[in-house]
């Protein structure tokens, strides 16, 4: 019983940090359709910046809380210099994009090791993160990754569908052509939705600085779980990547527990290949009257 | 936009397949290349200077380990070259980046043997890096002089192993648990050749000296979500871990295995993976008082080790600590130096034959080569990590180890090899 709630937590756990990756990847592929494979660095950049701070605010729990919102800032403006600078002169080149994005992403993970070296960092966790919650064995660490996910998400629904900005991003979506119409800037709408989706990158390599070590590789070992989880989740639709996130966590946990890490991920994976067999456009699927 | 990134999926993975078909002729090209027939060596002695090569991965996911190697290599070759070099010709270093990848070192040290023409070749971490590498050394017929230990089970005569065999390493560790009184024992790794053929023989081990192996358990390289595998930890009602992780791993295992409440006190982890470099990384505070088998740590006391830590930090800054696999590096250029004056030689069957009984006075302890199996004989010691990130020996074998790398001498272990 103990075993089987803590590997339903150790899923949970799982999905809540695939959320937490794949979050702003939703964003700037799911709703731009922009293939950013330096989203990943984008989440080293966070962890860096964790670890930074932590070395001007000694206290761990102070720089945990002030390295969120600099971790956010520092994926965002990366993310806000990349679509400014390359990503703009190649929309509707999504493959050009893949390539160049690829590109940025050794040249971030080159430019980390330079300025950090190449043995890996660490980042202590606060004292009120260590250990397990009461006498579970539920590490506290990812419980407050579970809450930051959630957070995370739920900050960003409602952005989405209440405020001013958040209509104008779903209008650019839905119908590009109809959006400029109707007086939409889409240049500025993708230029904040980049920002918003390579911000929450940042966050989730904060948070990542809890569970492992911080190096130059730490976006490459996440990147293909995040993508996955846009793709089974559907393109388009923030209700898809949380479902998608939780379930391919929970299923992978199952599967490493009652066989091995290196089968379940081979099982994950071709649990999903056959999933998009039957449905391609994911588990949900924008409807749009866009004709693109 | 849903049919643009459609067929944008579809392309990326042509794209990707692609990419991986390309890297795979590489792979087979270096694989032809090393079933040529033996090349006429191209070292060229005649000049003031010799070339050797260093072959050491700074870029990917064991650069982390393998920069530092590099760096006692350099100090190793900056010392030797102060002293008049060997034979009295300068050491001229060609280096080279392995990029973590086995192919690449397979090809790297092609081109390091055949058209840089050094006289050997030091390098590589990991074991599939070195069998990577064994039949380019072993067709043009050059030397590997690698630095870390590994799984046993192989004696090339183009490679010279200074790093522990498993009779140098696994086995003193598993010596030492059984002598604790632990008796149920944990098996964790990273899924490749050195790890499983590690838990091989501690399986063979345990049967012969009653411990009970209750788990066993690997992750992929660079795997970073331990909850799983440390819930099953937690199940099996182990009393000890046996750790054969490697990389950035050990991170994410040992944060988890402290967050669900397991303590070095009660069932400790004895890691051969983990060496002095790699605690800072791992963060003390989740590794303290975690065991290691090495045979080497910083706080050996030797003058040697002293004259070389002394040098190590001089040249690095004095917050980089000098680990195991670093000590063998370190120690391996001067036992080539001392196998080329014996043989007075810079040729590759004149230094074979001198190899045996070469020995140095290595800041570990005094190191012996076996001209029969190209190992030497150690001193192994478990150590216990301490508060301020250094080890420190609990533990030591009764002066140096024979290297047996196919465990002859050991009859519980017939059948293995």
């Amino acid at each position: 019983m103990d075993a089987l709630f803590s590997q339903l937590f150790a899923g949970v756990s799982l999905g809540s940090v695939l959320l937490l990756v794949a979050l702003g990847l939703a964003l700037t592929f799911g709703q731009m359709g922009v293939i950013n494979m330096a989203h990943g660095e984008f989440m080293m950049a966070g962890a860096y910046t964790a670890f930074v701070v932590q070395h001007v605010v000694s206290n761990a729990g102070l720089s945990l809380l002030i390295a969120l919102p600099l971790g956010f800032l520092a994926g965002g403006l990366l993310g806000l210099l990349l679509e400014a600078t390359l990503l703009r002169r190649m929309h509707s080149r999504p493959l050009d994009t893949l390539l160049v994005t690829f590109g940025v992403a050794l040249v971030l993970q080159q430019l980390a090791r330079d300025i950090f070296g190449a043995p890996n960092v660490d980042v202590r966790a606060p004292a009120w993160l260590q250990g397990a919650v009461l006498d579970t064995t539920i590490p506290k660490t990812r419980l407050f990754i579970l809450v930051l996910a959630v957070v995370a998400v739920s900050l960003l629904a409602l952005a989405l569908k209440l405020t001013p900005l958040g209509r104008r991003i779903r209008a650019t979506v839905q119908n590009r052509d109809l959006a400029e119409a109707s007086g939409i800037s889409t240049t500025s709408a993708d230029r904040i939705t980049f920002f918003l989706g390579s911000g929450l990158a940042g966050i989730a390599g904060v948070a990542l600085s809890l569970l492992g070590s911080i190096g130059p590789t730490l976006g490459t070992n996440y990147i293909v779980d995040a993508f996955l989880v846009v793709v089974v989740g559907g393109i388009g639709q923030l209700k898809g990547a949380v479902i998608a996130a939780f379930s391919l966590g929970v299923v992978q946990a199952t599967f490493e527990y009652s066989t091995t890490a290196s089968l379940a991920k081979v099982l994950l994976l071709v649990a999903i290949i056959a999933f998009l067999q039957v449905r391609p456009q994911g588990l949900v699927a924008l409807r749009t009257r866009s004709l693109a | 936009m849903p049919h643009s990134s459609k067929s944008t999926r579809r392309s990326a993975v042509t794209i990707a397949l692609a990419a991986a078909l390309a890297l795979s002729a590489c792979g087979a090209k270096a694989g032809e290349s090393g079933s040529a027939a033996p090349a006429e060596s191209c070292v060229d002695t005649s000049g003031s200077a010799v070339k050797i090569g260093f072959l050491n991965s700074l870029s990917g996911t064991m650069a982390i380990s393998e920069q530092t190697v590099r760096d006692s290599l350099d100090l190793a070759a900056a010392e030797i070259n102060a002293d008049g070099g060997v034979l009295g010709k300068q050491l001229q270093i060609v280096a080279e980046d392995g990029a973590s990848e086995p192919t690449v070192f397979a090809e790297k040290a092609d081109k390091l043997i055949s058209s840089d023409c050094v006289a050997a070749v030091f390098g590589g971490w990991t074991s599939s890096s070195r069998k990577a590498m064994l039949p380019v050394f072993e067709s043009k017929n050059s030397l590997l002089f690698y630095p870390v230990q590994y799984e046993g089970l192989e004696a090339s005569k183009n490679i010279f192993y200074t790093g522990a065999t498993t009779n140098q390493q696994i086995i003193p560790g598993m010596d030492y648990l059984k002598e604790q009184g632990k008796s149920k024992v944990f098996l964790v790794g990273s899924d490749y050749v050195f790890p499983r053929t590690a838990n091989k023989i501690i399986n063979a081990y345990a049967k012969a000296n009653g411990i009970e192996i209750v788990g066993e358990e690997y992750a992929p390289l660079g795997h970073t979500d331990f909850a799983t595998i440390v819930n099953k930890l937690k199940a099996s009602g182990a009393d000890a871990v046996f750790n054969t992780l490697n990389g950035d791993s050990n991170v994410a295992f040992f944060k988890e295995y402290k967050n669900v409440g397991l303590k070095a006190e009660t069932v400790p982890v004895v890691s051969v993976s983990i060496a002095e470099e790699e605690v800072g990384g791992i963060g003390v505070e989740n590794i303290e008082g975690q065991l290691t088998a090495w045979n080497y740590y910083q706080t050996v006391k030797s003058a040697e080790n002293e004259t070389f830590v002394k040098a190590f930090k001089a040249e690095y800054g004095a917050g980089r600590p000098t680990s195991d696999p670093m000590e063998a590096a370190y120690t391996s250029l001067y036992l080539w130096k001392a196998m080329v004056e014996k043989a007075d030689s810079f040729d590759v069957a004149a230094v074979q034959t001198a190899a045996d009984g070469v020995t140095f006075d290595a800041p570990e302890g005094t190191v012996t080569v076996n001209g029969e199996n190209h190992h030497i004989a150690k001193t192994a010691y478990i150590g216990k990590i301490d508060q301020d990130g250094l080890i420190y020996p609990v533990w030591e074998s009764e002066g140096a180890i024979e290297p047996d790398p196919f465990l002859k001498g050991y009859d519980w272990a017939a059948g293995l090899s």
